[in-house]
């Protein structure tokens, strides 16, 4: 009697198991809302970004479920991983080759209406294998920013405002004292790689590898002469975790930052600073441009609910109100404007905009780039000419094994 | 009858019983292990299951990251090496530690024992990312162990950011450089200088960290074992002559040794595998000199998304593991058991006849040999 008892509480619990684990799977119907997962930057952006969905909900019907990711990389890999990804993403420009490459985004550009409004150049970042994958959401570029008080104090004026290489060792020798240094910029290929851009130097050109070229050694070799002449200091040696809280903590006069910059006034709101374009180097203007776009998955079932979602949130004026909410620059030519003309202290990373490049992201150029800033960890004693050659040969492993 | 019914029935329960810990071990745990060897051996690219979208490709992922020259065999170096060296300085010294302060604490004469067990242990119960946050501020470079090192004349060290390793800092006070055979040759990608490197500056702070903070779970461990050390053998000792620390080494230590071998494979464990301060402290950061295996499988896995060589690390990390546990049993195997235990017992007897020999003969010179006192 004991054993029959015990077998039907067995097969009882195992059957209650096997049904709740069973039920989870049959999703999908309409009534669902969409997922738009984000990385934020803080509650401003988030708050717009909402506010934008409601308001394309309310005209659409469609219900808009905003997630803010902890960790945006691994909340993607997971959700690809366990074929439950968001249905709509931001896709950075690091990862968007990789992404692409491997098959995880619909091409959805071209069917965009306003797809002829991006800047010419997202758009190219953002095309894989001939098709314009993802619509671009904002972008950011490097500029120059000065500490206005410490530029009055040490006697500058607007004529001293770096315009090439010259200006910028005179501007950076004339601001370091022993308070602080005159120059201060990121230990890594997303700073240091703007002079070997502005000494006419590229990473990949066409099908080909070019990065050990004389004149990406030029940039090394000037970012060196300013090391050792004491006007630049690396965020690291002075106590600080990136470049605007050097300058917000007063450590250094001048960094090269974004328009994120804008986010030290929470911490620093005592630090006046201005940006400007970066100076030209003698292969010309260049800078780096870090953009977004909004990725949706491949083969997602709410692509077409998604790209109108889409369309509304790179439409011009809803760009606009997102570069005043939390000041990202809008990908759409008009609109980055318009935002330029209203806010007179961005205009030089708008500017630049028309001569950024996009640092090297091919599908395993991380790593490689990785090794290129941990060889450029101990500066005082770096062989760039050794740099160069290796950073060549690995990135040609990596092209050839990308593309192979 | 009625005693198969009972035995039955406590079969029944125990299986009962166990039945939830055996499910998530197997579903969260085993099963995992399971695809990941799969994942392995093939080319998924992390897009859907494993099992229905992606190719059976063999060795490839093992051979990329031990044998073909390239960034991923070296970055596996890189990463073992690192690893390698804050293995040998933290279980060392965290086992030394741990042995001090518990001989420390179970003295009879000291007052506050509750107090001082509960201060040596607090940092074990704290979040590790609590603990490096607040070590990133302590050791940044104008922090609180750069001024206390000031006070002393000293001038420390940019210690997060200074990727100089402790053996390359000797080799060149030794006048060794980078340069001669042990430049050219090497393994995993890096020359044998590389591997001379030593533990980076800033390795050394995550082995002060890993030490403070674990040394005070082993000595609870060793701390209960002392209080099974019974009174009466510390008094022999004590009456045989024995100083403190003759004591210690000969009786106390040996005595001790189970647990000895349970810290040193918990310690061989926990810091082959350790992460969360890498991940913390900016992955690799400076110069790759704090990138371990564990952290280079998530970063190969989560952002460069091959999955394949990220589980083909885990497993070699694995491996590893295994290779020293063994190595450190053998060393600890109790050495009065198996053949080499039967030779020392017949070395032992004869030893015992020659003195009963010499004893007999009476007052020989080489009767000294082996007479035991």
């Amino acid at each position: 009697m004991r054993s029959k008892m015990w077998s039907v509480a067995a097969i009882a619990g195992g059957a209650a198991l096997v049904l709740a684990g069973c039920s989870g799977g049959g999703s999908g119907d309409s009534s669902e809302p969409l997922t738009v997962l984000i990385g934020t930057s803080g509650d401003a952006e988030t708050a717009a970004v909402e506010a934008a969905a409601a308001a394309w909900s309310e005209e659409s019907g469609v219900d808009v479920d905003v997630v803010v990711a902890a960790n945006l990389t691994e909340e993607l890999a997971t959700g690809f991983a366990g074929d439950d990804p968001p249905d709509l993403f931001y896709m950075s420009w690091d990862q968007f080759q990789t992404y692409a490459g491997n098959g995880y985004l619909e091409s959805y550009g071209d069917d965009l209406p306003n797809a002829g409004d991006f800047y010419p150049t997202f758009k190219d970042e953002y095309t894989f294998d001939g098709e314009f994958v993802c619509a671009p959401k904002d972008f950011s570029t490097l500029g120059l920013i000065i500490n206005t008080d410490m530029w009055a104090a040490a006697g500058l004026t607007d004529a001293d405002i770096p315009t090439d290489w010259e200006s910028l060792t005179a501007a950076a020798t004339a601001l370091t004292t022993p308070e602080h240094v005159g120059l201060s910029f990121g230990q890594e290929y997303a700073r240091i790689g703007v002079f070997m851009a502005q000494a006419g130097g590229s990473i990949v050109d066409g099908d080909e590898v070019v990065a050990d070229s004389p004149e990406n050694l030029e940039g090394l070799e000037y970012v060196k002469s300013l090391y050792d002449a004491g006007v630049l200091r690396f965020p690291s040696e002075i106590d600080a975790g990136w470049g605007g809280e050097a300058l917000g903590a007063g450590k250094a006069a001048m960094v090269i930052e974004g328009p994120w910059i804008k986010g030290i006034e929470g911490d620093f709101p005592d630090t006046n600073y201005a940006s400007y374009e970066l100076p030209a180097g003698p292969g010309g203007p260049a800078t780096f441009s870090f953009t977004n776009c909004w990725g949706i998955p491949e083969g997602s079932p709410t692509a077409d609910d998604t790209e109108s979602l889409v369309e509304f949130l790179t439409s011009d004026d809803q760009q606009v109100e997102f570069a005043n909410a939390y000041g990202v620059l809008p990908s759409s030519e008009a609109a980055a404007q318009t935002y330029a003309d209203s806010n007179p202290a961005i205009a030089g990373f708008v500017a630049g905009a028309d001569y950024a490049v996009t640092p090297v992201a091919f599908d395993g150029a991380a790593a490689v780039v990785s090794e290129f800033n941990a060889r450029l960890a101990d500066f005082g004693t770096a062989d760039f000419a050794g740099i160069l050659a290796d950073f060549q040969a690995q990135l040609e492993a990596a092209y050839a094994e990308a593309n192979g | 009858m009625v005693r198969n019914n009972i035995r039955g029935g406590e079969a029944r329960a125990g299986w009962l019983f166990t039945a939830p810990a055996v499910l998530i071990i197997g579903v969260f745990l085993v099963l995992p292990i399971l695809l990941a060897i799969f994942v392995s051996l093939s080319d998924w690219n992390g897009r859907g299951s494993p099992l229905g979208n992606a190719e059976f490709i063999g060795g490839d992922n093992y051979a990329a990251v031990l044998l073909e020259d390239g960034l991923t065999q070296r970055d596996f170096g890189t990463a073992v090496r690192n690893n390698l060296y804050y293995v040998l300085a933290v279980v060392p010294l965290q086992t030394a530690l741990a042995l001090f302060l518990a001989v420390q604490v179970n003295r009879r004469l000291l007052k506050g024992r509750g107090f001082f067990r509960t201060a040596f242990y607090f940092p074990s119960v704290t979040s590790s990312i609590a603990i490096t946050t607040i070590f990133i501020f302590l050791f940044a470079g104008s922090g609180a162990v750069n001024a206390v090192l000031s006070w002393l004349g000293v001038n420390g060290p940019n210690w997060f950011a200074n990727p100089n390793g402790l053996g390359h800092m000797i080799l060149g006070a030794a006048g060794v450089q980078r340069s001669g055979p042990i430049a050219d040759g090497g393994a995993l990608g890096l020359t044998w200088y590389d591997w001379l490197s030593g533990p980076s500056v800033a390795m050394c702070v995550l082995i002060i960290l890993a030490v403070f903070t674990t040394s005070g779970t082993f000595m609870l461990l060793f701390l209960a074992a002392l209080q099974n050390v019974s009174q009466e053998v510390q008094e022999a000792a004590a009456i045989d002559g024995a100083g403190p620390f003759r004591t210690f080494f000969s009786v106390t230590l040996p005595l001790l040794k189970p647990t000895l071998f349970t810290v040193l494979t918990l310690g061989l464990i926990g810091t082959w595998q350790v992460f969360d301060q890498v991940y913390l402290t900016g992955g690799g950061d400076p110069g790759k000199t704090t990138l371990t295996p564990a952290y280079l499988a998530y970063s190969a896995s989560f952002k460069d998304l091959d999955w394949g060589e990220g589980t083909a690390i885990s497993f070699l990390l694995f491996a590893i593991i295994v290779i020293f546990t063994l190595i450190q049993r053998w060393v600890l195997r109790d050495r009065d058991l198996g053949r080499s235990g039967i030779r020392r017992e017949k070395r032992a007897v004869q030893r015992l006849m020659a003195d009963a020999e010499a004893a007999k003969i009476g007052g020989n010179a080489d009767a000294g040999k082996g007479v035991t006192r």
